[in-house]
């Protein structure tokens, strides 16, 4: 089974520790919310989980490795990450943008029928197969942000590591870009998800990290975590945290 | 994408062929290897023009489409990078010192010039990776070398000079010979290599840098490959041509609407596009009716500056 970790990791940033001795084990299978106030670090946990930043001190590690000696290309197989903000700087075709989370797989000169399928199965994912010939400037941003995930999936990573996916999302495309986070951990991948929506990282996740200044204040299953006085110390705010008639959890901050 | 190629492989083909015969001199095809006198305006006069007309063409074209590319930017241009500007500055001190008189020395000096400005950037930005920094160091080296060339024609020793720095300044390839083709063609040969290897990399950038580091691109050997590749094809079509700009900028705005905007379709019909445009244009001048012969990087210019305009203008309209 595989098993991403951060240990005892350092980022200093202008100064200030981005993340102070922030230790924290995430599963395959299931859904780990990333939850903190602006500044907490969380952004900065994801891009050392993801090997994009290296820590001054500690390791994040893939199966015992330090991701950060991973080879590049074996790391872009294993780790898909969905960066914040959702950039595609020209206008290609869905297909085209979501065959570009192939890249790491291809060998020799391009993409194998095996890449064609994995593109095929990652559109049929995130329903997006009919959108395949459009453009990416003709699509709103609902269908933008499926075409996005699709992008990640057809990499078929073992972890996806997700920056603010439900961000300028209208509350059905939250919904459903969530549904189908769940579906990738249903089919056995570890989903790491930046979220700033306390409501819905109840409603979404499996397992949650609370982090404050850099610091961890608290991991482990949403039930554990996710409760009135972790999260009032986390944010600073009196929350409620209850069950809807459909046994929906929410929690709703108070002030 | 492939038939896009095609033909445009078999316009460069005919462009060529036009390339040899036009001219102040109309020499059919029957003298080309006949003991005609004329055969030698082939041979040593069209032919090597025609062959570095196809070389400057491909390397600007491709070093264009990997600029856009790298930068994520469809405005950008090798110009930008300050390696024209810096070869540019080289050419100009060979000729303020009156150097120029060796053949081999100017072309020296100006490959020094784009190398010597390449070290810069690398110095500057280079560890980092970073685009910001990268392309501020390319405007800020693009300034420097610019304002160098000024001081040169400025303070230049006797009007003559200055004429002559002038006149190189604005590009062209009349009168050049086996040597200018067996300088560049090496040089540009390897740098088109390097640019060539940045396809895939370009392509992940499509999707911002921290996707396109997730996705296992490494950016300093990327940087690397676009600085050392551009330094060579566009040192070496400097050296030989002098600067002829707007051809990086325009082709691969031509080329897109045949192939699609995916940064590694481009690259080929990019080089292939470049190599057309500037054979064309070099053809078109010679047989331009005027006193002397018009400049290839000035006619390039007065092209090039009202397709900015028009994308600006198109780019606007998509933006409001």
């Amino acid at each position: 089974m595989t098993r991403l970790a951060a240990e005892s990791l350092l980022v200093t940033l202008g100064g200030r520790r981005a993340l102070d001795d922030v230790s924290a084990t995430f599963r395959p299978g299931r859904v780990t919310a990333l939850l903190g106030p602006n500044g907490a670090g969380k952004s900065t946990l994801l891009a050392c989980l993801a090997g994009l930043r290296n820590p001054d001190r500690g390791t994040a590690t893939l199966d015992g490795m330090a991701v950060g000696t991973l080879d590049r290309r074996e790391r872009g197989r294993r780790i898909g990450l969905l960066p914040q903000g959702g950039d595609v700087h020209w206008d290609v075709d869905v297909r085209t943008l979501v065959a570009l989370g192939r890249l790491p797989h291809y060998a020799g000169w391009g993409e194998t029928t095996a890449d064609r399928e994995a593109v095929d199965r990652a559109l049929a994912a995130t329903d997006t197969a009919a959108l395949a010939e459009r453009r990416v400037e003709q699509l709103s941003g609902g269908e933008r942000g499926r075409v996005l995930l699709a992008r990640v999936l057809a990499g078929e990573p073992q972890w996806l590591l997700a920056d603010e996916p439900l961000a300028s999302l209208d509350p059905a495309h939250q919904l459903d870009v969530l549904a189908r986070l769940r579906d990738v951990a249903a089919a056995g991948s570890g989903v790491v998800l930046v979220l700033h929506d306390l409501h819905l990282a109840g409603r979404v996740a499996d397992d949650a990290v609370l982090m404050r200044d850099g610091r961890v204040i608290a991991a482990g299953p949403a039930d554990d975590v996710l409760t009135a006085p972790l999260i009032g110390e986390t944010y600073g705010v009196a929350v409620e945290i209850g069950t809807t008639p459909a046994g929906q959890r929410f929690i709703l901050p108070l002030g | 994408m492939r038939r896009t190629s095609l033909l445009l492989a078999i316009g460069v083909v005919a462009i060529a062929a036009l390339s040899l015969l036009a001219g102040k001199v109309w020499v059919p095809p029957a003298l080309w290897a006949s003991d005609d006198p004329r055969a030698i305006i082939i041979l040593e006069l069209r032919l090597p023009r025609t062959i570095l007309a196809l070389v400057v063409g491909a390397a600007l074209g491709l070093s264009g489409a990997v600029m856009q590319g790298y930068l994520r930017n469809p405005l950008a241009d090798p110009g930008l990078f300050g390696v024209s500007a810096g070869g540019a500055l080289g050419a100009v001190l060979s000729l303020y010192f009156g150097y120029a008189a060796q053949a081999w020395l100017l072309p020296g000096f100006a490959l020094s010039g784009a190398g010597a400005t390449m070290a810069l950037l690398a110095l500057i930005a280079g560890r980092s990776g970073s685009l910001i920094l990268f392309t501020l160091a390319g405007m800020i080296v693009t300034s420097i070398a610019g304002s160098m060339t000024a001081l040169a024609i400025s303070l230049a020793p006797n009007p003559f000079v200055a004429s002559e720095i002038v006149n190189w300044l604005m590009g062209a390839l009349t009168d050049r010979s086996w040597n200018d083709v067996a300088l560049a063609l090496p040089l540009v040969g390897v740098g088109m290599a390097l640019l060539a290897m940045t396809a895939r990399s370009l392509d992940a950038l499509t999707l911002g840098e921290a996707a396109a580091r997730s996705l296992g691109v490494d950016p300093v050997r990327l940087q690397w490959l676009v600085i050392a590749g551009t330094a060579l094809t566009v040192g070496a079509s400097v050296a030989t041509a002098g600067v002829i700009g707007f051809v990086g900028l325009m082709v691969p705005h031509l080329v897109r609407p045949l192939v699609g905007s995916r940064p590694s379709a481009i690259l080929l019909p990019s080089a292939l596009g470049g190599a057309l445009l500037v054979t064309l244009a070099d053809s078109l001048v010679r047989v331009a009716p005027t006193v002397s012969e018009l400049r290839l990087g000035i006619a390039m210019s007065m092209l090039g500056g009202p397709f900015f305009l028009y994308l600006l203008l198109s780019m606007r309209r998509r933006l409001a």
